[in-house]
């Protein structure tokens, strides 16, 4: 018998794929990590990445079942097939954590950030802001004679490519809340 | 019916619901309530210990001898920390123990108050899961619910953080039978994939049983099942050290330990299997040697309780996610229900090649001339204590090897001993532990002189309680295991490994109240023992060993496993310059 014939795919008992390629190549994945809403579960989620080396590009919680306590915690991580599967088993091993799902392999999902940016200018640079604002489906939520706040939802590249154009026009401030994702279609993860 | 009590009425009521009988701790500001209930009543023995870190060690030392929960009772700040060294050992064993600290009151937490720490927050990596109480309502469910997460699936300690004002108050008890709780392991494992296991069985030509503390942590009844399978296989079987005991030491496919000081046949077994069965271990750098050459020729099953140490740093072929028990026993009714056979003459040719590194006789030694020799000290131990009721703990360093190489162990829960954190101090609060639990048994500890004094205080507990352990101390006035590796790969420069100014132990030991016995004739040795074992009490056995004697066989670190050192004369260059960065 040689390693190569096993089939692959998840362990029936297990809700993780126990069967991974181990490449090397470093892949980006987003984890939807449903959790207890109790004090200190997201400090053991960010001690489990800080104290094993763990990539987090970004990282978003909230409670999302008021009754029912839960929260939703969405992570940005990146790694080889090998560490996405050990963070996800660490994950999954925290006690007051329910679920972890991988939107990443799990099917299409959706992801969005909303941004708020900052942009002071007068004059031409000012008028290009708003044009590009417009083309980017960006709304004022503040202004003043000098400036404006832009409030913008879409994917992080869509938000990158915004800020970097409103950089040569007189950005000052960015805030941004990190992804939120959900998988695509009817089924639900909760 | 409701019951109102105190929270630190709780506590105690708590515990004895639990079934606890003995708390090793020690008292302090934060935690006088409880102590003032565990003073009017009877039913759980508290075992004050010299120092928290004691307490730990002890809890750890009773559970691993039971396969019951171990508890430690310490007060805040200082107490709590001096508690991170243990909570951190017994995770690394993945040994159940509950330790409750002491807390300021609600209302200081956060004004660095006296003898305030960040509890829940400095051992929240150190710890299984942990809690700060801040409502007494919630004091009891969340102790039954710290005793079912500290023993269900892999194993591990908690903490419970109860602030001062909580112990005061009162608040309604709800009972262990109320206790909900999500947390709750797979157990079974993937019967599929147990079949595809039992397919390699069948077919391998080169066997090995890789077993590991989880058939110790999923109780006697996996020690018991291993053995069956090993019987109807007749394949041969090795262990870390922290599976020692899980298979008998006397039994007829019993390699030894493996790892870097594992015998010559169970690493060479490793390296050249073609089928590994992983039960219940962890691929340790201690066993592993060199990863891109570990048993590259092999399939690798893993049984494993846990997600997270499955493919975390070897790759395997057939994962199985489950309690060690039920996975073997699903195995084992799948081997004979499908009426499975090995590959018989296959099975033969292995073991006669077996049997060729065993004739190599890697822990051979002679006792020559007028020192101990410190193989000889243990196998002598070995013969002298055979017959007792034997439990064994250790500290850390090359006597921890000795005792693992030269000691047998028949039984699982015997072995007690600090393996993944490697923690000097161990030995000696586990050995009172491990007495609290078995009274009658003889309970040796099995120490170097440097790790001895790291807890030697807690022989003042065991005279407390009349707890008659044998602290045997090989005593080679060096820090053997560092001396050793600076010989190797520092250039015999011994840096700070003297062990200068050492007390007199058999003093020492009169000072304690305790026996003591010092022996430096291998011709007094077996004498020497004898009166250890038949004194009624506490004993601290100085026996005076060859000073420079290195711990063989040994696999240098960054080689493979068939790149053992059996002996002294190899060592020279032995480690290259990418070894010297691995521990």
């Amino acid at each position: 018998m040689s390693p190569l014939n096993i089939k692959k795919g998840a362990s029936s008992h297990s809700a993780y794929d126990l069967r991974s390629t181990f490449g090397d190549t470093v892949e980006r994945h987003t984890l939807a990590v449903i959790v207890e809403n109790e004090p200190g579960v997201l400090a053991r989620v960010i001690g489990l990445f800080a104290g094993r080396g763990y990539n987090i590009e970004s990282l978003t919680v909230a409670e999302i079942d008021h009754t029912g306590h839960r929260s939703r915690i969405t992570i940005v991580t990146t790694g080889t097939p090998q560490v996405i599967v050990q963070i996800k088993a660490q994950l999954g091993r925290i006690v007051p954590v329910h679920e972890v799902h991988d939107l990443t392999v799990e099917g299409p999902s959706v992801e969005r950030e909303l941004a708020l940016l900052k942009v002071a200018g007068r004059g031409d640079a000012r008028v290009e802001a708003l044009r590009l604002a417009d083309i980017f489906r960006a709304s004022v939520v503040d202004s003043t004679l000098q400036s404006f706040v832009f409030e913008i939802t879409g994917t992080p590249e869509k938000i990158d490519a915004f800020a970097d154009l409103m950089r040569p026009l007189g950005l000052q401030e960015v805030a941004r809340t990190g992804v939120a994702a959900l998988s695509r279609g009817s089924d639900t993860l909760v | 019916m409701t019951k109102m009590m105190t929270g630190a009425k709780m506590v105690v009521q708590a515990l004895m619901d639990q079934g606890v009988e003995v708390v090793f701790g020690y008292p302090g500001g934060a935690v006088l309530p409880i102590y003032d209930e565990i003073f009017q009543q009877n039913q759980i023995q508290h075992v004050l210990v010299r120092h928290e870190q004691g307490a730990v060690h002890a809890a750890e030392g009773y559970a691993r001898s039971t396969g019951k929960p171990g508890v430690a009772l310490v007060t805040s700040g200082p107490g709590a920390t001096n508690a991170v060294t243990g909570l951190t050992d017994a995770l690394m064993d993945s040994i159940p123990i509950i330790v409750l600290t002491g807390q300021v009151p609600t209302f200081m937490i956060g004004t660095d108050a006296f003898q305030e720490a960040d509890t829940v927050g400095i051992t929240r990596p150190c710890t299984k899961h942990n809690w700060l109480i801040k409502d007494t309502d919630k004091l009891a469910n969340t102790i039954h619910e710290a005793f079912h997460v500290a023993t269900s699936g892999r194993p591990g300690p908690v903490l419970i953080d109860i602030p001062k004002d909580v112990q005061f108050a009162t608040g309604t008890y709800s009972e262990k039978s109320k206790r909900k709780s999500h947390y709750a392991p797979q157990v079974k494992g993937d019967i599929a994939m147990i079949t595809e296991l039992a397919e390699a069985m069948a077919t391998a030509k080169r066997p090995v049983f890789y077993t590991g503390g989880g058939v110790i942590n999923s109780g006697p009844a996996a020690s018991q099942l291993l053995r069956e399978l090993v019987e109807a296989t007749g394949f041969p079987i090795t262990s870390t050290l922290m599976g020692l005991g899980c298979y008998p030491a006397s039994g007829p496919a019993w390699l030894g330990m493996l790892g870097m000081h594992g015998t010559y046949e169970a690493n060479m077994v490793m390296h050249d299997c073609d089928l590994m069965i992983n039960v219940g271990a962890r691929f340790d750098d201690r066993i592993t040697g060199r990863l891109d050459a570990f048993s590259p020729k092999s399939v690798k099953a893993h049984i494993d309780i846990d997600a997270s140490s499955i493919n975390k740093v070897v790759r395997v072929d057939i994962p199985i996610l489950g309690d060690v028990a039920h996975v073997l026993e699903d195995l084992l009714k799948v081997w004979k229900t499908q009426g499975r056979r090995t590959d018989k003459e296959a099975l033969a040719k292995w073991w006669k090649q077996i049997k060729t590194w065993q004739a190599t006789d890697c822990l051979g030694f002679t006792q020559d001339g007028p020192v101990i020799r410190p193989q000889y000290a243990m196998s002598r131990l070995e013969a002298l204590t055979k017959g007792h009721d034997r439990y064994i703990t250790t500290e850390v360093g090359q006597h921890q090897m000795w005792a693992a190489q030269y000691l047998g162990f028949e039984d699982p829960n015997r072995w007690m001993t600090s393996g993944g954190l490697g923690t000097m101090g161990y030995g000696t609060p586990a050995s009172i532990g491990v007495q609290m639990a078995h009274r009658d048994a003889l309970v040796i500890n099995v120490a170097g002189e440097a790790s001895w004094l790291m807890n030697m205080q807690e022989m003042g507990t065991a005279m407390q309680y009349g707890l008659p352990v044998k602290q045997f101390i090989l005593n080679n006035e060096r820090l053997g295991m560092v001396r050793q590796w600076q010989q190797l790969l520092h250039g015999e420069r011994y840096s700070q490994s003297w062990s200068q100014s050492l007390p007199d132990f058999v003093k020492l030991a009169e000072a304690f109240g305790a026996k003591g016995i010092r022996c430096s004739d291998p011709a007094d040795l077996d004498e020497a023992i004898a009166e250890m074992i038949a004194y009624d009490g506490p004993v601290i056995f100085d026996c005076l060993v060859e000073k420079h004697e290195n711990c063989f066989p040994m696999i240098p670190s960054g080689k493979a496993h068939n790149e053992m050192l059996l002996r002294d004369a190899q060592v020279k260059g032995a480690i290259g310059a990418t070894g010297a960065v691995l521990v």
